[in-house]
């Protein structure tokens, strides 16, 4: 990544009115980067959009798009274009006219203006399309039209507004990948923003994870998913299943504590002392279910019974209700290990996951 | 049988029974023969067709057509940046009831109280005359004038209404992204705005046009005896004449141009 960053973000405030919308943001966009944001609906990622393409103006901060603050400037004089969530193609017009729409605009010669929107239909790989209305356009046509049309003046950056959100699961899958395959040819930096954590771990570079107006944490998919900053990422991204413990016991390298009556040792956090309290996070994935007869070794193995049971395709899912009362959510591939799962309902179980998988955070509230 | 198929049934045998069989009766009426005691009678004729190839009638056609056209063009005037208006303030709906307050009282009545405003001594007159602007009154009534601004006045409604329903479907989404893409406020307009009211445009000149022709009781009552349209043309043959077949002769006549302007305003908006 380049030392300058493309779009300098700080001390970023919005509000309308009384209500605070955006609570001062700081942080950078790399050029030829894909970068989500990624939140609920209402966090507030769909304004900091409009703030970044120019439709709205921050109250307190600054916006820098190649050293230069574009705070007040409107969205036409930013080297930036808006994929909308409807796509908001003309309807009046067929595709060509579609994208041919912003060199229209600045009266630029027939001639280079046929030129360059074949150029970009062709690289949205709907060269023969020229002439279709809108109408007659599939939900993916239609979503490469509108790139087709944001991208002909190769702008720097692409801001992205939830534009798989109207698509079906399968369609969704296909633009995935497409979009990310023509972000990575055209090398130019997408600024996309979605509600869907699946979507935004397959296609991101970064992920910034937004929550009522501040950013909860910024990294790599990996690093959100693995090694989430605080509860809110953690159960915000994926599955997770989170115990309350107290540290009762450790050593250099391990914490002991206890989970529903058995002792548990982890992986020491170089903050830890004894007696503090801590959330004890696992992905249902990490866990593995042992039937009660088969058992041998008790040592870190939380014991429970099957309350649920959930056929999912590639995975069997089961509740498992601890001596606690809490349940505890594991997933479980079926691979050469595990043939044949047969589990049964109201069967005793035992859990257990590798030292060092938990993820511990410092208690919360 | 479920409520989901009886609502289609019942507007459809509506349209059969109060639309499609009066129109139909319309047209039979028109190829019989006028009688005194029974109205109709037969033979089958097309004389009342035949009749309406007149040099008198045509010129009455004409004007009339171009009153209407005039009247469409006002209210267009006056209506597409009136319903832009509406568009861009927040009390929508108050303004469209302040549009349709008036129009609970009979157009009638309506059109009465022109005649007070406009007559020799009326408001107008009066006011202008107390201003100083003019020493003696002006003929504003039983002209031309007047039976355009009554028919212009009693019809904007009908204009505005779908031109702002039209313009209240663009998405502003067309709008902001035309911007991001660099157009200027006028080509925002001409390229993206007008193009997509054109609908609404479409679908008031089709509300005003028919009705600019046949509301007979206006060119009566603003327009003396000078003014003969269409409309009164087939009151009189109705009413005064007891010709009902020569009447709906000439309504068929008027229907059939406007089922034909219709079609080819439809499919002008197909292509759109």
């Amino acid at each position: 990544m380049p030392s300058t960053p493309l779009i300098q973000i700080k001390n970023l405030e919005k509000a309308y009115g009384k209500h605070v919308i955006l609570k001062n943001l700081s942080f950078n966009i790399f050029s030829g980067e894909f970068l989500t944001l990624l939140g609920p609906s209402g966090c507030g990622k769909t304004t900091l959009l409009k703030l970044i393409s120019g439709f709205e103006t921050p109250c307190k901060g600054i916006i820098k798009i190649d050293n230069v603050t574009v705070n007040n400037l409107p969205p036409q004089k930013r080297n930036v274009h808006t994929i909308f969530q409807n796509y908001a193609l003309f309807p009046h017009m067929n595709v060509f006219e579609n994208v041919a729409f912003s060199l229209r605009c600045k009266n630029i010669d027939n001639q280079i203006v046929i030129s360059k929107v074949h150029a970009a239909l062709q690289l949205v790989e709907l060269s023969h399309f020229g002439n279709r209305n809108i109408q007659e356009l599939s939900g993916g046509q239609q979503q490469r039209v509108a790139i087709a049309r944001a991208i002909i003046n190769q702008p720097k950056i692409l801001l992205l507004d939830e534009p798989l959100s109207s698509l079906d699961y399968q369609l969704r899958k296909k633009m995935q990948m497409e979009l990310k395959n023509l972000q990575k040819r055209l090398n130019m930096t997408f600024i996309f923003v979605t509600h869907d954590q699946e979507e935004a771990l397959t296609m991101s570079d970064r992920i910034i994870i937004f929550n009522q107006g501040k950013i909860e944490q910024i990294g790599s998919p990996y690093d959100i998913y693995e090694n989430p900053r605080n509860l809110y990422v953690a159960q915000f991204v994926g599955e997770t299943n989170i115990f309350n413990i107290t540290v009762q016991s450790m050593t250099n390298e391990h914490i002991y504590t206890k989970i529903s009556g058995v002792t548990i040792c982890c992986k020491r956090p170089f903050n830890a002392c004894n007696g503090d309290p801590m959330h004890l996070l696992i992905r249902p994935e990490n866990i593995s279910v042992y039937h009660a007869d088969k058992i041998e070794n008790l040592t870190n193995k939380l014991v429970g019974t099957i309350i649920d049971i959930t056929y999912k395709g590639p995975t069997i899912d089961l509740n498992v209700l601890l001596e606690s009362g809490q349940i505890v959510a594991t997933s479980e591939f079926f691979d050469e290990d595990h043939e044949k799962i047969d589990y049964k309902l109201h069967e005793q179980v035992y859990l257990e996951w590798p030292v060092g998988w938990e993820v511990l955070l410092p208690y919360e509230h | 049988m479920n409520t989901k198929n009886i609502f289609p049934k019942i507007i459809v045998s509506w349209l059969l029974i109060f639309s499609l069989l009066p129109a139909i009766m319309l047209v039979g009426i028109s190829l019989l023969t006028p009688d005194i005691s029974s109205m109709v009678h037969l033979p089958v004729t097309f004389s009342h067709y035949k009749n309406l190839i007149d040099p008198l009638f045509f010129r009455i056609a004409v004007r009339s057509f171009f009153l209407a056209g005039l009247t469409t063009f006002f209210c267009l005037l006056l209506a597409y940046p009136f319903a832009f208006f509406i568009l861009n303030i927040s009390h929508k709906s108050l303004v469209i009831i302040l549009i349709l307050i008036p129009f609970w009282t009979s157009s009638l009545i309506r059109t009465y109280a022109m005649v007070d405003l406009l007559k020799w001594h009326g408001t107008i007159n009066n006011i202008l005359l107390k201003l100083h602007l003019i020493s003696t009154p002006l003929s504003l009534l039983y002209s031309n004038y007047a039976v355009l601004t009554g028919l212009v006045y009693n019809l904007l409604p009908f204009m505005i209404l779908p031109i702002y329903n039209g313009m209240q479907s663009i998405d502003q989404k067309c709008i902001d992204a035309a911007r991001d893409l660099g157009a200027t406020r006028l080509q925002i307009f001409v390229k993206v705005f007008w193009p997509q009211s054109q609908k609404g445009v479409i679908n008031g000149v089709l509300m005003v046009l028919l009705p600019a022709m046949t509301l007979f009781y206006i060119p009566n009552i603003l327009g003396g005896a000078k003014s003969i349209l269409i409309g009164n043309l087939i009151q009189n043959e109705f009413i005064f004449l007891n010709n009902w077949p020569q009447g709906a002769a000439t309504s068929t006549f008027l229907s059939i141009i406007l089922v034909i302007f219709f079609g080819i305003s439809q499919s002008k908006g197909m292509k759109n």
